[in-house]
């Protein structure tokens, strides 16, 4: 049994097809990337499979439960935290975590306890006699976060997660995510290629209401990443570097030609043939090379090319 | 089940947010002011440059001046504070995004409708009770006891009628997509309702004929509203179940 499954999801907002078509299929176990330029559905998906939102039509399933014909069960079964969670802010962290533990209807004693455990994985322990109308945006995502876990959900669905952290409350709350890998599956939308790189092992990536791709990662990165090489040189040589690059465009070997970072990325249409020549020419345009790389094909990568201007489905 | 973990919630907030406080006290500080205003009126004429002159034409308080006054100062105020604590109830956790939060869980919609309907009028009833004792001591000790049976039912008959705007600004609040418009529809209800029930015929059909009603009764006067109190509980009836019929179809 699939953990989330979509088919034919499509969604209307008046003249916006916010989703058109949208089918997708998530492994149990799995932490699924969702990536998608902003606008392009992310958030509506996450908003109809936790039952906050309907489909305009098509099917789809959290757990195997039809979230819409099995909202309350689907409910029990989930856990969600919004990009941007609000709480009740008179309320302190454990008096909102009891509150979340007694809609599940979990027993006084585990309530207490789950919320003591939950809040010292967030990291919020010591702001436990805080009230939350006075926490910082970064203390409200990860009170989002623990309150999304209270009910040991089996899929969870979180919209953004890092988007508010610090680096330090980003990085602890990836490896949170890589922790909760073996206890539930894992559905995950954001813009931050780097994170989606680091803790998902499928990625899908939607652009305009639409499935562009979805794969395991090395996959994706095998199929749509393209070979790539850069070439540096002295800051001085630059210009000379640029001019030459710029005729290498007229290779048949060579795709395309950009400057990236203060070098000259050279994306080959034949790999062979850049291996072969691409050293060579540039060693007998006289050039002065500080650096020559064949890249790793990244997510960036694929992204750009998939939903970039270049991609067309943007 | 659902609903009372949601009811724990509104009445903790009514009490954390000092809303339960300031409703309780409103409805005390009026319910203790009415008798001593009606009964120190000719004292305050007096005080007044000239007032001594119109003195002559004010008959002697009486209770039923009191009682008059207990019901014209707790049905104002006590209406403005009803719609005032009903009309955001809904639309705010909406605009915060804390109603997508929390109805993301096994929690259903309806329960959260109910409880915020059920809170509101637990805090309207302890403040009439408490109000209404009050106003009931300082009555039968200037005036003389007004019937207690005919005090009881005058009080549950403005609970009533708090309960019907109540319920009409709950439905406003569900509708409106935000605070300022949930406002104006709450305002609007009390405007066309009261307006309605100055209406000949139709008037004896809306809640304020409540008021009228219960003051009679407490003055061991003949009379009754059945209609009114048909119309009153179908009222609230309806703006419930429509908010919930809405409410239960709306995208958080």
């Amino acid at each position: 049994m699939l953990a989330i499954e979509t088919a034919d999801l499509h969604k209307r907002y008046r003249d916006i097809h916010a989703l058109d078509g949208l089918t997708l299929s998530v492994e149990p176990g799995s932490v699924f990337g969702f990536l998608g330029p902003n606008g392009a559905g992310k958030t509506t998906t996450i908003r109809i499979l936790a039952g906050l939102a309907r489909p305009t039509s098509g099917r789809a399933t959290v757990a195997g439960l039809d979230v819409a014909a099995d909202r309350a069960q689907v409910a029990r079964r989930i856990g969600h935290l919004p990009e941007e969670p609000a709480f009740y802010t008179w309320m302190t962290p454990p008096e909102f975590l009891d509150h979340v533990g007694r809609i599940f209807r979990l027993p006084s004693a585990e309530r207490s306890a789950r919320a003591r455990e939950l809040l010292e994985l967030v990291g919020l322990a010591e702001a436990r006699k805080r009230r939350i109308g006075g926490f910082s945006r970064g203390m409200r995502q990860r009170l989002g976060l623990a309150q999304a876990l209270m009910n040991r959900p089996d899929v969870l669905f979180l919209d953004e997660p890092v988007s508010a952290l610090d680096p330090t409350g980003r990085k602890e709350v990836l490896e949170l995510i890589e922790r909760l890998r073996e206890r539930c599956t894992i559905f995950m939308s954001t813009h931050i290629l780097a994170d989606v790189e680091r803790v998902c092992d499928t990625v899908g990536i939607i652009a305009r209401g639409r499935m562009v791709a979805i794969a395991r990662q090395a996959e994706l990165l095998a199929r749509y990443a393209v070979p790539a090489f850069e070439l540096a040189c002295e800051p001085a040589e630059a210009a000379r570097l640029a001019e030459w690059a710029r005729a290498l465009e007229a290779e048949p070997w060579v795709q395309s030609v950009t400057p990236h970072n203060g070098a000259v990325r050279v994306v080959a249409r034949d790999v062979a043939a850049a291996k072969a020549r691409l050293l060579p020419a540039a060693v007998a345009a006289g050039l002065p090379l500080t650096r020559y790389e064949m890249v790793r094909p990244s997510l960036e990568d694929v992204f750009l090319r998939l939903v970039g201007p270049e991609g067309g489905a943007a | 089940m659902s609903l009372l973990v949601a009811l724990r919630k509104e009445l903790l907030e009514l009490s954390r947010t000092y809303r339960l406080l300031a409703v309780v006290a409103l409805l005390v500080v009026w319910g203790l002011i009415s008798p001593l205003l009606a009964k120190l009126t000719p004292e305050m004429m007096r005080l007044i440059p000239g007032g001594e002159a119109f003195l002559a034409l004010i008959p002697p308080p009486t209770i039923a001046d009191a009682v008059a006054q207990y019901v014209k100062n707790q049905s104002q105020f006590g209406v403005i504070a009803a719609l005032i604590l009903a009309m955001g109830a809904v639309v705010g956790e909406k605009e915060r995004g804390a109603a997508a939060l929390i109805l993301s869980k096994p929690l259903s919609r309806g329960a959260f409708l109910a409880a915020k309907a059920l809170a509101l009028a637990l805090a309207f009833g302890a403040g009439l009770a408490l109000g209404g004792a009050g106003a009931y001591y300082y009555t039968a000790l200037l005036f003389g006891a007004p019937s207690l049976g005919g005090w009881l039912a005058l009080n549950g008959l403005m609970w009533l009628f708090f309960a019907v705007y109540i319920a009409l600004a709950l439905l406003g609040s569900v509708v409106a997509r935000s605070q300022a418009m949930a406002g104006a529809l709450a305002f609007g209800a009390l405007i066309v309702v009261g307006g309605l029930g100055s209406v000949p015929r139709l008037g004896e059909w809306m809640p304020s004929k409540l008021l009228a009603w219960g003051s009679s009764l407490a003055l061991h006067q003949g009379g009754a509203a059945w209609p009114a109190l048909a119309a009153s509980l179908a009222l609230i009836a309806a703006a419930l179940l429509a908010a919930w019929a809405i409410f239960r179809r709306q995208e958080l």
